[in-house]
């Protein structure tokens, strides 16, 4: 079976979608890309390991040790 | 028969929005400008964001804006018809229907608002959402067919951008974000009313009160040196301030007095004179407005990028 030659109006609504696809899928990226930001607040995240470290210590509490 | 077929009238094409008319009904060309003022007033303010959330900021910034040209557009659809300016825009020409564009304009002015606010601060969205506002229903639905100090007024929904940048970064409206607002809002009645003295035809048929059309062409030839005359100061003071620096003066001064000796020749001329030449002087001035304000704003940016460099500022 042969299939109809592509109308006009086809192509222009395959642009539509894919222009709306396209700024979804951008959309998504900088939603994305902003709660990382927001996150990390511009700093790699360090979870609690269980460990005691220095890090976790109030920086008074640091200053009176060796 | 096929939906493509259904649609098919007379040997005529249907009238099938593409992706590009909805892009249209943000007015793109507006959004450009609105772009360069709010990210210079972002990297003029003397704070830091990280690049990701200035990147959100100018977008959803000009987002905002895009959402109130489709109000505009969805609100004066029928002055749209009529002016040969706007005739072919997507409503009046029929590719779009009014609904699609209210909705659009709504759908954008939320997710621009809120998303700006998330982005930055809740001062910079709900900034955005008055310049929304103001726009689309105080300009647009009260002034434009109502006085013909529309432009004067409603010029100021389009100098809120570089304060909603300076707002993102800051969190609080400065002293500069003031100065860079004026600028703009004293800049637009010149800017407009020069259009408006070549495009008098249009304004007059859609019935749209400029100020050609209310008071006359010798009336608007003495506002626009009036206003130009009362802009002077601004870029100046804003040179002055700590946005600014000896580059930003020099072409502050030098912006103002050729935007000067321009009025003075509108001014000057009579309806003959610009008719006999196709209204050259006034398209002049028009095209020299756009630069005026472009090199006053880059004059800024420039300030901010050099300071690091020790050469920027006072």
């Amino acid at each position: 079976m042969a299939f109809p030659p592509s109308h006009e109006i086809h192509k222009r609504r395959f642009g539509r979608n894919l222009g709306v696809g396209l700024v979804l899928a951008a959309f998504v990226a900088l939603v994305f890309a902003l709660t990382v930001v927001k996150v990390t607040r511009g700093d790699p995240m360090k979870g609690y390991d269980h460990k005691p470290s220095n890090d976790h210590l109030p920086a008074a509490q640091m200053e009176g040790q060796p | 028969m096929t939906d493509a077929s259904a649609y098919d009238k007379a040997g005529g094409l249907p009238q099938e929005a593409g992706f590009g008319d909805y892009v249209q009904l943000l007015k793109p060309r507006v959004m450009s400008l609105v772009v360069f003022t709010a990210f210079v007033g972002l990297m003029v303010a003397p704070g830091h964001l990280h690049p990701v959330e200035s990147f959100a900021a100018i977008l959803f910034i000009a987002l905002g804006a895009g959402a109130s040209g489709a109000l505009n557009m969805w609100w004066d659809a029928d002055i749209d018809a009529v002016m040969n300016r706007t005739k072919s825009r997507p409503i009046p020409a029929g590719r779009v229907e009014p609904g699609e564009a209210l909705g659009l304009g709504l759908a954008l002015s939320g997710i621009s608002v809120v998303m700006l606010a998330l982005a930055t601060n809740v001062l910079a969205g709900a900034l955005l959402a008055f310049t929304i506002f103001f726009y689309a229903v105080i300009y647009s639905m009260g002034l434009k067919r109502s006085t013909p100090q529309n432009i004067v007024i409603g010029g100021a929904a389009g100098a809120f951008p570089p304060m909603i940048g300076w707002v993102a970064v800051m969190g609080h409206v400065g002293i500069e974000a003031v100065l860079m607002f004026a600028l703009i809002f004293m800049w637009t009645p010149p800017h407009f009313w020069a259009l408006a003295l070549f495009m008098k035809e249009d304004y007059h048929a859609a019935g749209v009160p400029m100020l050609t059309v209310t008071h006359g062409r010798k009336a608007t030839r003495a506002h626009i040196l009036g206003y130009t005359l009362a802009l002077l100061p601004v870029p100046v003071a804003a040179s002055l301030s700590s946005i600014g620096g000896p580059l930003s003066l020099a072409v502050a001064l030098g912006l103002n007095l050729w935007f000067v000796i321009g009025a003075f020749r509108i001014w000057r001329r009579d309806e003959d004179q610009a008719l006999a030449d196709g209204y050259r002087t006034e398209k002049r001035f028009f095209a020299f407005s756009i630069l005026y304000l472009f090199l006053q704003f880059g004059a800024f940016l420039a300030e901010a990028l050099l300071r690091p460099y020790g050469l920027g500022g006072w």
